[in-house]
């Protein structure tokens, strides 16, 4: 019984969910406003050298990032969940793993990408050289994919639970410490003046993983939740 | 063979054979075990480089093995359980997970106790250690996702997600953490190499012993579950013999 | 080989005896921790029963 296809059905979702998205303008404004902060904080407790600082640059951009990203991660159907929307998604008769790519790369857009906006400017003032910018952007455009897509299976598991925010970290970190490995590793050695390639591509394998295989667990995630 | 696993499956039928299996899982491991103690500690030779320093190895590797053994085993049950809703299968996974946890601490902390000596320090960020204590993390996951919610059928499926997800990512993380320790620093991995036979046989007794070990205690808390998920009031009430 | 060349494990003792006390421990815990959840479990669903006698 689908009557609208699955395109266009997507990309109702979609625009619907940065609409909704924009509306709370705090909830896309804060994540960027922490990841800013935080990495804010390592040049006061280290040392404001350059070199110093340079040597960590690329842990700290790299976990900030990741911590920013997780903090916005409890709202992907969280509101969704509370005014039944997501009952009906479920019951729309459209693919749910298809809804729950839609609304991870939706959650993706007003979450991640800002982070990955504000990155140079971050890596900057960690003084990282500017012919690392590329690999900072490159490699944090699929380090907040890959969350945002696995991510989506410990939101989806976490909906309606009591501390579903710290649960939902404990659950969400160990995973992607694969992706954090290849991704710091990646800046690192562009910092150093190496070829990052290597741990690009695996970073970018991780991603294609989690983009084919999150939807499935996620959608049966939700459809646990909204029993 | 079907009609036998429906009936395996009956909460009644589970709850008596399990409690008839227990002291052949039980007895067997506690002597395994004992045996393994004594051949580790006393009849193995001492290793000719690390000396007696090494016999940490006898409950080391067991227990790291048992680690991932039983995760797997978690996986596979919940595997089980989500693809033909069988609450038996979910009951394992559930059982495991503790039992799982605990051989974990037990490598990482016997790990690190054996690294002081060797290594001369007491935590390496070494590719084993670092992988066995992200799959701590993992296991803890587990067990924080399913004590946080309280309908134990939902609690049975949402952790069953979360277990499979898990076991696909446990390769992994645990090569991405090989990678990253070879490009930081030189191979101080402690390798046992080829070991002669009075050396290996106390460590397969242990690992066999705790094997036999988890299955008793698995079965012991299986009892618990299938209670906890009874509502046979008739069965319960003859068998608490109320 | 004496008791005391034994305890003293050619040097290793004070890694070697905790390593294996922890993991006897641990083991014990799990027997005990695991017999304690089934006497639970079986109060538990004495009193469930108890419970729905009184109100029928």
């Amino acid at each position: 019984m689908q009557t609208t296809g699955l395109l266009k059905a997507g990309g109702l979702l979609y625009s619907r969910d940065l609409r909704l998205a924009f509306r709370r303008w705090e909830q896309v404004t804060q994540p960027v406003v922490f990841f800013l902060m935080v990495t804010t904080l390592f040049p006061l407790a280290l040392s404001p050298e350059q070199a110093q600082l340079r040597q960590v640059a690329a842990g700290v951009v790299w976990v900030a990032a990741l911590l920013s990203a997780l903090l916005a991660l409890e709202f992907m159907f969280r509101s969704d969940y509370e005014d039944g929307t997501l009952e009906q998604l479920v019951l729309s008769g459209q693919p749910l793993w298809w809804l729950a790519l839609v609304k991870a790369f939706a959650h993706w857009t007003v979450s991640g990408l800002p982070l990955v906006v504000t990155s140079p400017l971050v890596a900057a003032s960690l003084a990282v050289p500017t012919g690392a910018m590329m690999t900072v952007v490159a490699s944090l455009l699929l380090g907040t994919g890959i969350l945002s897509f696995l991510g989506a299976v410990g939101a989806g598991l976490t909906l309606g639970v009591r501390r579903g925010s710290v649960l939902l970290s404990l659950l969400v970190l160990p995973l992607t410490m694969p992706a954090l490995i290849f991704g710091a590793r990646a800046v690192d050695m562009a910092i150093m003046g190496d070829e990052p390639a290597g741990p690009l591509y695996l970073l970018g394998a991780l991603f294609i993983l989690s983009l084919t295989l999150g939807p499935f667990a996620t959608s049966a995630a939700l459809k646990v939740s909204m029993e | 063979m079907w009609k036998w696993f429906h009936m395996l499956a009956s909460p009644p039928h589970f709850y008596r054979i399990a409690g008839l299996t227990i002291p052949w899982f039980g007895w067997p491991a506690l002597v395994l075990i004992l045996v393994g103690l004594y051949g580790g500690l006393v009849l193995a030779p001492a290793d000719y480089q690390q000396g007696d320093g090494f016999r940490i190895f006898y409950v080391h590797v067991p227990s790291a093995i048992m680690s991932m053994m039983v995760y797997g085993i978690m996986a596979t049950a919940a595997a089980i359980g989500l693809i033909w809703r069988m609450k038996l299968a979910h009951a394992v996974a559930a059982a495991s997970a503790p039992i799982g946890a605990w051989f974990t601490f037990c490598a990482l902390a016997t790990g690190s106790l054996w690294g002081k000596p060797m290594w001369g320090t007491w935590w390496e960020w070494d590719a084993r250690l670092t992988s066995e204590l992200i799959l701590l993390f993992l296991y803890l996951g587990y067990i924080a996702l399913r004590s946080s919610i309280e309908d134990p059928q939902r609690a049975d499926r949402a952790s069953a997600v979360l277990a499979l997800v898990g076991v696909i990512n446990l390769p992994i993380i645990h090569y991405s953490v090989v990678w990253w320790n070879s490009l930081h620093q030189g191979s101080t991995m402690f390798n046992p190499g080829a070991m002669s036979i009075e050396m290996k046989w106390p460590a397969l007794s242990m690992l066999f012993g705790f094997m036999l070990y988890y299955g008793a205690v698995l079965f012991v808390r299986l009892r618990a579950e299938v209670i906890r998920r009874e509502r046979n009031a008739a069965w319960l009430r003859q068998e608490l013999a109320l | 080989m004496s008791l005391a060349d034994f305890f003293y494990m050619g040097g290793y003792a004070a890694y070697l005896w905790p390593a294996f006390g922890l993991v006897v421990l641990v083991l014990v815990y799990n027997v005990w921790s695991a017999r304690r959840a089934l006497a639970e479990a079986r109060r538990a669903a004495a009193r469930r029963l108890q419970m729905e006698e009184t109100r029928s």
